[in-house]
């Protein structure tokens, strides 16, 4: 499975929301409706599933879904 | 008796005392008991102790305070156990003293083990929690973070803190599904409170309604209910079990 493909269902299972919902530009809090605490839960199971840290200073760069496949794509690239 | 046989509990400072008689109640309950304590010879005493009976009783030698320590134990009992259930925030200390003499490594020796300490195991243990939407976490305070004490302004401020830490706690947890609750014994029967004299425990069960002390049972009584789920709807109390010492 790819980058994209593995964000999109760590999203879906952790915010229980629909696939369709799941675009790019679809921002985790405003538009899949996380909290807080949703959102630190994210990026530990991307930190699980991709096998890196992810620094508190960089998880202001992950607010959409966009945003988390870009980064991740970064830092795994 | 509650049945607690599919749960895995962890209770800190349960070498002795009333954390060891937590940890007999458990495994009277079939829980799956983990002990975390300072020093690996009362540990594995107190394991030995608590085994037969086909009871499931483990013990891990850590610092409350030792965050990477307590990060590391708690991974390899989620590794073996599968989860963690319930965590009783047990391990506590005493440096009694009258303010004014009150020396700073002491006030922070205080705050390091009662406060601290809990603060680092909550969130470690927090993290296998959030992930498996459930868990129970029990803080020990103590009457005196409701009432103060002349001569422990450092404990009571440790235990106050502790029940405030508790409240904020749930409140963080609870749509996780993880609840947070802390008790505050009265005067419990010990070895710290063996000692005493005859006069001074005339004088304790004259201003006790129940007119005796609490033993260590009672406590884990109190843990029992807390960790199981007979107490699926309480969350961010703090109860105190006390003889009727603290009555409002
Ligand atoms: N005994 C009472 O009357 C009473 C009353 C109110 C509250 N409490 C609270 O109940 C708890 C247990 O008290 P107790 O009377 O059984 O005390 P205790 O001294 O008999 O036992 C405390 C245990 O905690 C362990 N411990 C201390 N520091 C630790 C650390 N940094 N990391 C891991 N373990 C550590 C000790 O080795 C010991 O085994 C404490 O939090 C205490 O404040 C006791």
């Amino acid at each position: 499975m790819d980058i994209e493909a593995k964000v999109k269902q760590i999203v879906m299972d952790k915010l229980g929301v629909e696939e369709a919902q799941v675009v790019p530009a679809a921002n985790f809090i405003e538009d899949l409706r996380a909290d807080s605490l949703d959102t630190v839960e994210l990026v530990m199971a991307f930190e699980d599933e991709f096998g890196l840290t992810i620094p508190d200073e960089d998880q202001e760069r992950l607010r959409t879904v966009g945003q988390a496949i870009d980064y991740l794509k970064e830092k795994l690239g | 008796m509650s049945d607690l046989s599919n749960k895995v509990v962890v209770i800190t400072g349960a070498a002795r005392g009333i954390g060891f008689a937590i940890a007999e109640s458990f495994c009277k309950a079939q829980a799956t008991v983990i002990i975390i304590d300072l020093m690996p010879e009362a540990v594995e005493k107190a394991v030995n102790a608590l085994k037969g009976n086909g009871t499931k009783a483990f013990g891990y030698t850590g610092n409350v305070t030792d965050a990477a320590g307590i990060e590391e134990i708690f991974s390899d009992i989620v590794g073996k156990h599968g989860s963690i259930d319930c965590l009783i925030n047990n391990a506590g200390i005493t440096r009694d003293n009258l303010l004014i003499r009150m020396k700073e490594e002491d006030w922070q020796l205080v705050m390091d083990i009662n406060l601290k300490g809990s603060f680092i195991c909550t969130q470690k243990v927090f993290k296998h929690m959030m992930k498996a939407r459930k868990g129970s976490i029990v803080n020990m305070a103590s009457v005196i973070g409701l009432m103060g004490n002349a001569g422990q302004a450092n404990y009571a401020a440790s235990k106050g803190g502790l029940i405030a830490f508790t409240k904020s706690c749930a409140k963080e947890f609870a749509a996780r599904g993880v609840r947070v609750n802390a008790i505050a014994p009265g005067f419990i029967e010990t070895e710290m409170t063996a000692t005493l004299s005859d006069e001074v425990r005339a004088e304790y069960a004259r201003i006790i309604p129940l007119q005796k002390m609490g033993t260590p049972s009672d406590v884990a009584n109190l843990c029992l209910f807390l960790a199981g789920d007979s107490s699926a709807y309480i969350t961010g109390q703090t109860i105190a079990i006390d003889g009727g010492l603290t009555m409002q």
